[in-house]
């Protein structure tokens, strides 16, 4: 049902269509974009960053924006979350998928 | 320690841990409610700081608290986390499970800490809840219907601020009251996150809720990809600048304060063997170990202030590319950067980093960077052996070559670390780091925390430097010369002989036996080996001019290559008992030293080598 969810392990995910909502990840919002996270993907079975993400609140239904990008390389990100704010890798953003808040 | 007790004894006190998320206020509501009462350790075999402490009630009841390491999760992820499961879950080898936990939750986070709470539900355990921050929930406009929201957990929940001591009478309060019940468990097949949001939904008015904090103000600045690394690089430099500038009078000022207490103390024993153990081996020793307090404090207080005031997960944000090239992340930079000064506060800065890979790596490679007890060597040597050429007009070669020296020591820092890291994808190896809102830094957990560490470093590793330094004293001092023999007494000496004997392992290297001799005392502190140096050459190292006066006597003696041999093994060898000591105190493990001190001295020993044979060939010296 869901295309992305097919792709295995790219670390760059190309925008996906469901529907006709565009498909985002984190790794790839622009910065200041209001989003709100779909799903959190698996890596693997037992994918320790996913189930952290999620612990940390990356579920879907959260309203999420990135604020500011690394230096270097633009990578890691920060993203507010809520009331809280994280520092991530662009490889561990890409697990998140989004859909840009209406 | 058994908690049961014999009827004899009085009640014994109450064994609770405070849990919660990182950041959520825990350790400065632990010190608010112990004080000085504390004892810092690790937990036995691994590097996870183990915080206790001890206070009464208002009502005289007597309770015995631990800090659990901070915790996103009972899942865990880092050997921190682990603790805190085990202690929880009662399964700690060493660790009685606690008879009550306080949930230490902040006001201002509901939405992640709540979910934690829910987890916590399931160990069966009496639960308080302290709802810390209040204050600046208060300042936020949120409102939190306490009541409701305690009825729908099933636990008691007390508001507190943790940052003074009236902040935390209720709790204290509290603690008198009998054990609440254990909650009911949450009921599986029910979604924690959406248990979280139906519980703010229900109990929490936010009116603040996506507006700009202070702290979204403050970060597009701080994170700026243009003014982030600025500030960074400011603070950085004013950081070290108080490092090296305001340690140094204290250090010097210390330093000869212990001296002329030693002259004062020790003048009316006779000159002999007692005089010499007590000056030359224990003050001197003592001395080492104080001198270097002034240049830890600073440096800790610095980075106490800015993990507390939230800027050093900022400055990990910023870094954490730079750092990825050695394979570890932007935590590791602080510890890295610190050790340019000395090695001990940079090994000891390393608690901050949370993954235990990372810290290890960052431990076992702070050695190669260049602290400032290298300096002297470096300098004496530099000035004999290369000559005052300018290049290019306006470099000083001897400027360049130490400026090299640095240079290769990082660049071998890198590697190594790269090497240490191998077949470990980023991947697997997250960043994911809570960046938690400014605060300003509590003048109390500061003091505490600064405290803490000058009672650790003096206590622990000032009594290995102490009595390593008392070892080497002997080593060098017997046995005794012959009376009337030539020559330095050090040569006749235990250290005297090995350094002969180790010169069958040094001479593919260069080192002939004078300098094999001065890297035994050496050993007690870098520096060191100057003086020493000219202990052997019997030009007497008690004055300062000892470099002075060795300077035009090496630069005859030696080759060029051996020089620079000798240049290169200090660029890696672990020529410091100290940082092999406080190596074994932070990682709690003899292997790991070992291992340490053998890649170091393997690494110095092939540098040595290569420079040794690369200079002989290019000088034309057979």
């Amino acid at each position: 049902m869901r295309l992305s969810r097919m792709k295995a392990g790219a670390s760059e995910p190309a925008p996906s269509y469901r529907g006709t909502e565009l498909m985002l990840y984190l790794d790839t919002l622009p910065m200041g974009t209001p989003a709100v996270i779909e799903k959190v993907e698996q890596r693997a079975s037992l994918d320790p960053i996913a189930t952290r993400l999620e612990e940390l609140g990356f579920v879907p239904g959260e309203a999420v924006q990135v604020v500011a990008t690394g230096p270097m390389g633009r990578d890691p990100i920060a993203v507010r979350l809520g009331t809280s704010r994280f520092a991530l890798r662009r490889g561990e953003a890409a697990r998140v998928g989004l859909r840009t808040a209406s | 320690m058994s908690s049961t007790a014999s009827p004899q004894t009085p009640a014994p006190p109450l064994h609770i841990a405070l849990v919660g998320n990182p950041n959520c206020g825990k350790t400065s509501l632990f010190n608010q409610l112990t004080g000085s009462r504390q004892k810092v350790a690790n937990y036995a075999g691994v590097t996870v700081e183990r915080k206790e402490g001890f206070f009464n009630t208002p009502k005289g009841r007597a309770i015995r608290v631990l800090d659990l390491p901070g915790a996103y999760s009972l899942d865990s992820t880092s050997p921190d986390e682990d603790v805190t499961r085990d202690v929880c879950l009662g399964r700690h080898r060493s660790e009685p499970q606690p008879e009550m936990l306080v949930a230490v939750i902040s006001a201002t986070n509901l939405r992640l800490h709540l979910r934690f709470l829910l987890e916590l539900k399931q160990l069966g355990l009496p639960v308080i809840v302290a709802l810390n921050m209040m204050d600046e929930a208060r300042r936020n406009g949120l409102q939190i219907d306490v009541a409701g929201l305690q009825a729908d957990l099933g636990m008691p929940i007390v508001p507190v601020v943790s940052l003074n001591r009236a902040g935390v009478v209720p709790l204290l309060q509290a603690f008198d009251l009998p054990l609440p019940a254990p909650p009911a468990p949450f009921p599986a097949g029910i979604d924690p996150h959406m248990e979280v949001r139906r519980l703010l939904a229900a109990h929490v008015v936010d009116p603040s809720a996506g507006k700009d904090r202070l702290t979204d103000r403050l970060d597009r600045l701080f994170l700026h990809p243009v003014w982030g690394p600025v500030i960074l690089l400011v603070v950085l430099f004013v950081m070290f600048q108080t490092v090296f500038a305001w340690a140094q009078p204290l250090m010097d000022g210390l330093g000869s304060g212990i001296s002329t207490f030693g002259q004062i103390v020790l003048k009316p024993l006779p000159d002999g063997i007692l005089h010499s153990l007590l000056a030359d081996g224990v003050l001197a020793g003592a001395g080492t170990v104080i001198v270097f307090l002034p240049q830890i404090l600073i440096l800790f207080l610095w980075i106490l202030a800015l993990e507390e005031s939230g800027y050093l997960p900022r400055a990990a944000f910023l870094l954490d590319r730079l750092m990825a090239l050695a394979g570890l992340s932007g935590r590791s930079f602080i510890p890295l950067l610190s050790s340019f000064a000395c090695a001990i506060p940079g090994i000891m800065a390393a608690r901050t980093i949370q993954n235990p890979r990372d810290r290890l790596v960052t431990i076992l490679i702070a050695p190669l960077m260049t602290c400032s007890a290298r300096l002297p060597v470096y300098t004496l040597l530099i000035g004999a052996f290369v000559p005052h050429h300018t290049v290019l007009g306006i470099f000083g070669l001897q400027g360049l070559v130490l400026f090299g020296l640095y240079a290769v020591a990082i660049i071998s820092g890198v590697i190594a670390a790269r090497v240490m890291t191998r077949g470990v994808k980023s991947e697997e190896h997250p960043l994911l780091l809570e960046l938690p809102p400014y605060r300003r830094p509590n003048l109390k957990s500061l003091a505490l925390g600064l405290w803490q560490r000058a009672v650790m470093f003096l206590s622990r590793v000032g009594t290995i430097i102490v009595s390593l330094n008392v070892l080497l004293w002997a080593l060098s001092s017997f046995p005794l010369p012959p009376a009337g023999a030539p020559g330095a007494a050090i040569d006749y000496s235990l250290a005297g002989r090995i350094g002969h004997l180790m010169q069958w392992v040094f001479a593919p290297i260069g080192f002939n036996w004078q300098i094999c001799v001065s890297l035994i005392p050496g050993l007690a502190a870098r520096e060191v080996a100057v003086s020493s140096l000219a202990t052997v050459y019997a030009i007497g190292a008690t004055d300062d001019g000892a470099a002075d006066k060795l300077l035009p006597l090496l630069s005859t003696q030696w080759s060029m290559a051996t020089a620079f041999s000798l240049l290169a093994w200090y660029v890696y060898a672990p020529q410091c008992i100290s940082t092999l000591a406080v190596m074994r105190r932070e990682t709690g493990s003899i292997r790991t030293v070992l291992w340490a001190a053998a890649y170091l001295f393997g690494l110095a020993y092939l540098a040595a080598f290569l420079t040794y044979h690369i200079t002989r060939a290019i000088t034309g010296v057979p």
